[in-house]
């Protein structure tokens, strides 16, 4: 014991380290931010070095090749010794981190820690919550099955909306002008290399600026930001009240921290990895490619964004949404920060989240794509199994009416439901709706001979409440 | 020791700055342009299409549906493995007319289905729907399904590889 403790007198007398990290881990905070509230932005933290742990791990066995790397990921899932287990805690990893950065923008934007001095730090979050979401995608994009490739190949279409440099950005993700070898080596120069690096980069200037600026008070009504006088007073009060950040407020960061980071091994060792799809074979054209379930509103949104002004959205949407969070802190950098004196705050928080779980909720039944597995109507439910009806029947499940439109609980959404469908239609127009299509249903008149066209009408007249 | 080195307004110390920082940038943008010329690379060096054989021509019937036919993409490297592969929809119109439509849905790009019984190419990510000769049938596509040129060579069936069909404004 006396031998270790001289060692490290010796140590911290030649490095100097507990003089300098020493006062930064005490320095005094407000006595109203050592609470649970103040948890999520140290909890993201420990998601990252998470993330960089088991990343880390997983790089020691993956191979980054277009040819490869599937078989690497299958290695990894079923042959490595914990294996599963380390892929299980990057992807649960992932999305704690996404949720985790999500809470704390919220949280942040909700008590209008932003304003006046904290402009860089939330400036430096956005650029962090950005970087995030491309890990989140090129993450995706490294579990190289079909989805991967697919989802690579949505993504190239989505920037080459991009006026102009369309073409150039879409080539520019995909590593030339289709999915293939130098495809992946790029996804995994950025997940690996680059946008970490920029991630320590960032996460160190923003923790640098929580220590500059100090942690933000937790607001009090009546209490607003004014520039001219905010950091006397911030400095009064902690030293008047402050209490250290270590131990007395960062115990509850380490707590916190501990539950998530064992929730996260939990998951993974119950629920494991995501499943690995087919291989990324661009010519099986047997896929769906959903994204995860962080991206799956954006998914979503995609789908049901009016096609006339799609490219705007698509495009300036998310730049637009960039733009607005990173100039939050210039509209408005001084005044209240209680939140209960920013009602319009509090209404933008709950519209958001209200708009991204209905598309989220909508995103993961897509009742826009056909239902190429819906099970064929049976001659119970066509109620025949000989003549016109029978047929009609038949010629519902044949001819890809069944994908989009469904008939006593059977088929696709795409389309209104048809069980009762005799009920509304007369058989003039039924005829006329299947022959000439309508919003946004095909004409059958050129595939439709003329009894299977009446068959058809037949069967769907029938279809009425008894 | 004098700062003033006499000629002009520039001091010793701004010249050392300004040398300095003149060999830093100097060296930043020489060893940045073969650093960002490969990164680059994809999009200045461009592929040629080729035609790739999909078949003999007995083996497509005049008048059947769409099949899907499979190739070596246009820039197929050694280390490219399965992702290689590209698909396409071929029909053999008449004796020597084929028409070939590209996989990738004009919308996002997702790989679109031929429905034989509804005569249709469907969609499965966002519900484009397109009609046998390629044209819009439904959904959110901006534009018909695209098409690959096909030649019938020495009793073969070539179609030419091309780039994956991003759809621009």
């Amino acid at each position: 014991m006396n031998f270790l403790k001289r060692a490290w007198l010796w140590f911290d007398d030649r490095t100097g380290l507990s003089g300098a990290i020493g006062p930064i881990a005490r320095h005094a905070v407000p006595p109203n931010t050592a609470t649970w509230f103040y948890v999520f932005g140290s909890a993201t933290l420990f998601t990252f070095m998470l993330q960089v742990a088991t990343g880390v791990t997983l790089a020691f066995i993956y191979v980054p090749s277009s040819s490869e790397a599937y078989q690497s990921l299958q290695f990894i899932t079923t042959q490595t010794t914990f294996g599963r287990i380390v892929r299980g805690m990057h992807n649960w990893g992932a999305s704690a981190m996404i949720l985790l950065v999500g809470i704390h923008m919220i949280q942040v934007y909700l008590t209008a820690a932003y304003k006046f001095p904290r402009e860089m730090n939330w400036i430096s979050g956005v650029v962090l919550l950005a970087l995030t979401v491309v890990m989140g995608f090129t993450g995706q994009v490294v579990r190289w099955d079909q989805t991967a490739v697919w989802s690579t190949i949505v993504a190239a279409e989505q920037a080459g909306r991009v006026p102009l440099m369309g073409g150039w950005i879409a080539d520019f993700i995909l590593g030339g002008d289709t999915v293939g070898g130098t495809t992946l080596s790029r996804m995994f120069a950025y997940h690996v290399f680059l946008i970490p690096a920029l991630l320590f980069v960032f996460i160190g200037f923003h923790l640098y600026l929580v220590i500059k600026n100090g942690i933000s008070e937790f607001p009090r009504a009546g209490d607003p930001v004014d520039p001219a006088n905010y950091r006397d007073k911030y400095e009064a009060m902690v030293k008047q009240k402050g209490i250290p950040f270590w131990p007395d407020a960062a115990w509850k960061d380490m707590v916190f921290g501990f539950i998530v980071i064992c929730t996260i091994l939990v998951i993974a060792i119950v629920i494991g990895p995501p499943e690995l799809g087919p291989p990324p074979n661009p010519s099986d054209i047997h896929a769906l490619p959903v994204p995860d379930w962080y991206f799956v509103f954006y998914f979503a949104f995609l789908a049901l964004m009016p096609p006339e002004i799609e490219t705007y959205l698509m495009v300036f949407g998310p730049l637009l949404v960039g733009l607005l969070l990173f100039c939050l802190p210039f509209i408005s950098n001084r005044g209240e920060r209680s939140p209960l004196r920013r009602p319009w705050a509090v209404a933008i928080v709950a519209l958001t989240i209200a708009t991204i779980s209905g598309l989220w909720a909508i995103g993961i039944t897509s009742p826009w794509s056909p239902n190429f597995d819906a099970k064929p109507l049976t001659a119970e439910i066509i109620g025949a199994d000989s003549g016109p009806l029978w047929r009609g029947g038949m010629d519902f499940n044949d001819k890809g009416c069944l994908y989009c439109h469904t008939i006593s609980g059977q088929g696709g959404q795409r389309g209104p439901d048809l069980t009762y469908i005799g009920d509304r239609l007369n058989g003039n127009e039924l005829t006329w709706r299947i022959m000439n299509g309508g919003l946004n249903m095909p004409g059958f008149g050129g595939t439709l001979n003329n009894r299977e066209l009446s068959d058809l009408v037949e069967f769907l007249a029938s279809r009425k409440k008894k | 020791m004098s700062e003033k080195t006499g000629t002009g307004d520039c001091t010793r110390r701004q010249f050392f700055m300004h040398v300095s920082i003149a060999l830093g940038s100097i060296a930043a943008v020489l060893v940045g342009i073969p650093i960002v010329g490969s990164i680059l690379a994809p999009i200045i060096k461009k592929p040629k299409p080729e035609w790739r054989v999909v078949g003999a021509l007995e083996g497509f019937k005049v008048g059947g549906g769409y099949v899907k036919v499979d190739y070596v993409n246009t820039s197929p490297l050694p280390w490219a493995g399965v992702t290689a592969q590209s698909a396409a929809w071929l029909r053999r119109e008449s004796e020597d007319k084929f028409i070939a439509f590209s996989v990738n849905c004009a919308h996002l790009g997702c790989p679109v289905r031929w429905i034989e019984g509804a005569k249709l190419f469907m969609c499965p990510c966002h519900g484009g729907v397109y009609y046998e000769d390629g044209s819009v049938a439904a959904g959110p596509p901006p534009r018909g399904l695209y098409q690959y040129p096909v030649r019938v060579n020495n009793g073969q069936v070539e179609l030419l590889a091309s780039p994956i069909p991003i759809t621009t404004v």
